[in-house]
């Protein structure tokens, strides 16, 4: 890396006779390359922390009655005094643990990282659309970053009403403690991290339909480049809704207006609010929330998409299904968002249409995932870790997917709604999945990234150990939600009808433990072969895509020369016509060779 | 002493981990470096046999699961409509077993039969409409049935006949605690908002409205077996949630407006207590405290109570700092019981007047505007 010097050989750099300082080059740098390596740092450490308040809140679960000086060192005297957790610290962990984890690692850091690292070198141009546009999006996010994690350390603590923040209880600091400054500043945190979000996925989608290089038709895409480009969208069409619902909660927080709240008596006086509709935040936060979850899976599914099949020396089975299958999560993602108000007291009508759509997004689910498996079938499995990475996701995202059948029922969400069934279902099918497909990326890309590669053998310890305790932790927490155990309580103590689901929770914790320690395993590999790491070869893993074309040292614009041109989609593993088993995207076809993808 | 043992499993991890890739790295011994980092051949072998280690795991883990923690989970529900939702979950249970069981199969088996091997090459395979349509068209055609059951079984729960002989009573909602109000004789609530809360009348009830009169206002509600109960929900202060698992009931209470569930109960406590299960599990919790009260005791701190089950109410939408503790107990009578019971309740009316007696009649009976009640009408649920 610190051999890389700014190369001016060729004809595109004539406007970039500038000197690259370190601070051009690695702080305020248009470089998309450099731009996604801040994006997974960042990234990184919002996800240390992140984690390691799930193990906090973990052992408070387990053992609500032992005191641990941990707790005391880590949340000090105020909100753990002689190592007890307070009931207030409590639910502010759960909150910025769902908050960080949703939005700061699965969102901004999984597409921010992929998105700006693959879209230019997969579809071949030689940065964004929009280097600076792309830089003011990283270091939006960077502000609402240190934003989100100084409210941390705010007096009346860090918003504590869930991830969820639904008026009227963050709306009024008399009703909780974090709806004070905390709240303030989430919401704060939460405005700049759109604007972030949505200059980013403008950015995406300009590139992708401006900048392909010659031969590159959309239908001779990357998956990846199709995930990332349809969560784009998505992204720009939903989340200015959040905004919008956030501008709302400040006005009624702050200037008096009545958008969310109506008929409140608190703490011993009526307070003048009068007309508004908690029911109407709720539609307008998962308007945004629910397609959320897509913006969340679809890449990690493109980046599983691409590595399946490059490891398993095969082109992707159903190319086109599976853009159509994307388009039409897509688009249904948009018109399934009150399946998480079937409870709300709208009206049941309602209630019925969204079960409706919500199972329809079972079909293209399905279709992805016999994609998968099918993809496998009679392959010649390369099994890196990026490959098992991509494998894990299939098994979690269909473990957690069917249950969502129970959840988008809603005969069926009646009774475990808001348990700990819907708890184990998302983390599952979103958290743990897009995980995997971050991890898999990392594994995959990381000698575009640094020039070296991971150690693989810690690679396999870290996914065998991260398999078995994500499945440890989800799976008997299923139960626990099915015995109609409640999330967001802070101890079930109160309740001597859950005292049997004390065992299932200390299991459920110590595996939790376990996986979180483990991924310091992972942290040691990074870092450590950032530097150390064994250099890398320029297509490791014998790949078809054009980022595999770009020497290893990172140059401006990607290609030394001019960008190469494509002539054939970017599945051909295994083509019989040919004597390697790999046909890289820039080999014209053979005269009298089928073309399969136009 | 706690601090002690994390540091022991730590280091033990650390020294597991370190034996781990060394058992890996002997098994690289003699590949190029160039190419040290990308699987070998060995190492397709190796993982790919983890592989349907993994799918093992899965299958064992799950079996275990269901024999160890199924017997925790909910079962035979104590309303009319709850046979119909577990029915309804059943079935998408047997569904998801099948789905599950396959999928994993072929997943985990494919990675182990198909793991890589130098001189083998991949079945170049890309498309095939036939196989597209089948995985297509099946779940389409299974959803659809489950689609048509859940929506059935919804209509029949949420809309509630207006017509119907039912209990009319009012579940209200506050940080941290519930309260119930029962329409009395009349079988209807009298209007509230929370502008009218004041002294006894927490609930914020109009005492101008004729309805009102005869309402009562209890913190542990009876309700009667056999009749439908039909529940309207109030909050004064933030969202909550009003859970009632055994019932198969849930329904938020929103500020601002009046929600609405209702259910029929076919147990009354008594027997649902004498349920095989419910005295298993019953037992099983009270063997669990009594081993706690032990060390508890051996502290000298107070030994837990014995447990005795009821139906609840609990709390399942985030509220605030003690969420986790609001909770209410419903007792399900026989009908007979229920009346007795009723009857040695005290109206609100009545609560109200004992209240002010002490006192002198001074602004005893402000007039109230009754255009001052309109929020109370909008139910958005009509």
């Amino acid at each position: 890396m610190s051999a890389e010097g700014h190369d001016h050989g060729h004809d595109h750099e004539h406007e970039h006779h500038h000197k690259d300082t370190f601070i051009t080059k690695y702080i305020f740098s248009i470089d998309h390359k450099m731009i996604a390596k801040q994006y997974l740092l960042t990234g990184i450490v919002m996800g240390i922390i992140g984690v390691g308040m799930s193990m906090l809140f973990r052992m408070q679960l387990a053992w609500p009655e032992e005191s641990f000086r941990i707790f005391n060192i880590l949340l000090g005297d105020k909100w753990a005094p002689n190592g007890v957790m307070s009931n207030d610290i409590y639910l502010s962990l759960v909150t910025i643990h769902g908050t960080i984890m949703v939005f700061f690692v699965l969102t901004a850091a999984l597409s921010g990282t992929f998105s700006n690292l693959l879209i230019p070198l997969q579809i071949g141009a030689r940065d964004m659309a929009s280097g600076f546009m792309n830089m003011i999006s990283y270091w939006l996010f960077f502000l609402s970053s240190v934003i989100m994690i100084c409210s941390l350390f705010v007096e009346s603590g860090p918003a504590n009403s869930g991830w969820t923040i639904y008026p009227p209880l963050s709306a009024l600091p008399q009703a909780i403690s974090g709806s004070g400054m905390g709240m303030t500043l989430w919401l704060t945190s939460m405005a700049i991290f759109i604007a972030s979000s949505l200059m980013g996925s403008l950015n995406y989608i300009v590139t992708v339909i401006n900048l392909r290089t010659k031969g590159m038709s959309m239908t001779r895409l990357p998956l990846t480049i199709w995930a990332f480009f349809v969560t784009a969208i998505i992204g720009v069409v939903s989340f200015p809704v959040l905004l919008s619902a956030c501008l709302l909660l400040i006005f009624d927080r702050s200037f008096g207006t009545s958008f969310f709240l109506s008929d409140i008596y608190i703490a011993g006086e009526v307070l003048h609010y009068q007309g508004g509709s908690p029911v109407l935040f709720e539609h307008l936060f998962w308007f945004l929330g629910h397609p959320e979850v897509y913006i969340v899976i679809l890449p990690a599914l493109g980046i599983t998409s691409e590595i399946i099949a490059t490891n398993s020396r095969k082109p992707i089975f159903g190319y086109r299904a599976m853009i159509m299958s994307i388009i039409a999560i897509a688009f249904l993602s948009t018109i399934v968002w009150g399946h998480h108000m079937f409870i709300s007291g709208m009206n049941p009508f309602l209630g019925s249409v969204f079960t409706f759509t919500t199972l329809l997004i079972a079909i293209p689910s399905a279709v992805k995932a016999f994609n998968y498996i099918t993809t496998l079938w009679k392959g010649n499995l390369q099994l890196n870790p990026a490959m098992l990475f991509s494998i894990g996701l299939v098994s979690t995202f269909i473990t957690g997917g069917l249950t969502g059948i129970i959840l988008g029922d809603s005969t069926l969400d009646i009774n475990v709604h808001d348990t700990y069934f819907v708890v184990a279902h998302f983390h599952l099918v979103m958290g743990i999945s897009a995980l995997y497909g971050m991890f898999a990326g990392i594994y995959h890309w990381f000698p575009k990234m640094f020039g070296r590669m991971l150690n693989k053998n810690l690679g396999y310890v870290h996914f065998w150990v991260t398999a078995i305790c994500a499945y440890g932790v989800f799976f008997p927490m299923h139960f626990i939600g099915l015995a109609g155990l409640p999330r967001r309580y802070y101890t079930n103590t109160n309740f001597p009808l859950f005292d049997d689901l004390q065992n299932v929770n200390v299991l459920i914790t110590t595996f939790a433990l376990i996986g979180g320690v483990f991924q310091l395993v992972f942290l040691y590999n990074f870092f450590s072969s950032i530097f150390y790491g064994k250099k890398a070869v320029q297509n490791p893993w014998k790949s078809n895509t054009l980022e595999w074309t770009t020497p290893v040292e990172h140059i401006h614009g990607n290609w030394p020369g001019e960008i190469p041109e494509v002539h054939r989609w970017p599945y051909d593993y295994s083509n019989p016509g040919h004597d390697e088993d790999f046909v890289p995207q820039t080999v014209p076809m053979k005269p009298g060779e089928e073309v399969l993808h136009h | 002493m706690t601090s002690l043992l994390v540091i022991i499993v730590l280091v033990l991890l650390a020294v597991a981990l370190w034996q781990l890739t060394k058992i890996f790295d002997l098994t690289q011994v003699g590949s190029d470096t160039d190419s040290s980092q990308i699987a070998s051949d060995n190492d397709n072998n190796v993982q790919g046999y983890l592989m349907f280690g993994f799918l093992a795991f899965i299958y064992i883990f799950t079996i275990y699961g269901l024999f160890k923690w199924g017997p925790l989970v909910l079962h035979t529900p104590a309303s009319a409509h709850g046979g119909q939702v577990d029915n309804l979950m059943n079935i998408t249970w047997i569904l998801i077993f099948i789905v599950q069981a396959i999928t994993q199969v072929l997943l985990h088996y494919f990675a182990f039969k198909y793991r890589g091997k130098k001189d083998q090459k991949a079945l170049y395979f890309a498309d095939n409409n036939k196989l597209e349509a089948i995985w297509s068209v099946i779940p389409a055609v299974v959803l659809a049935g489950l689609i048509l059951y859940g929506l059935y079984a919804w209509t029949n729960i949420m809309f509630i006949d207006d017509e119907e002989d039912t209990v009319v009573v009012e579940l209200y909602a506050q940080q941290f605690k519930w309260t119930a109000r029962v329409a009395g004789a009349d079988n209807v609530l009298g209007k509230a908002n929370v502008r009218y809360i004041e002294g006894v009348n927490t609930l914020g009830v109009d005492m101008g409205d004729a309805y009102a009169q005869d309402d009562i206002v209890v913190s542990e509600l009876h309700i009667p077996k056999g009749k439908k109960i039909h529940f309207k929900m109030r909050s004064q202060d933030v969202l909550h949630s009003a859970y009632m698992p055994y019932f198969r009931a849930q329904m938020n209470c929103v500020p601002g407006m009046v929600t609405e569930f209702a259910f029929e109960p076919i147990y009354t406590t008594a027997e649902y207590r004498e349920l095989p299960y419910m005295i298993e599990k019953v037992a099983n919790i009270n063997s669990l405290r009594s081993k706690k009260s032990l060390a508890l005791v051996a502290k000298g701190d107070v030994a837990l109570d014995p447990y005795a089950f009821d139906y609840l109410l609990l709390c399942n939408k985030i509220c605030g700092s003690s969420h986790y503790n609001m909770q209410m107990k419903i007792v399900v009578d026989t009908p007979e019981d229920y009346k007795k019971w009723l009857s040695e309740q005290v109206s609100l009316a009545q609560q109200l007047k004992e209240a002010s007696a002490p006192a002198a009649v001074e602004g005893a009976e402000t007039p109230l505007k009754s255009n001052d009640t309109v929020a109370v009408s909008k139910i958005a649920m009509k």
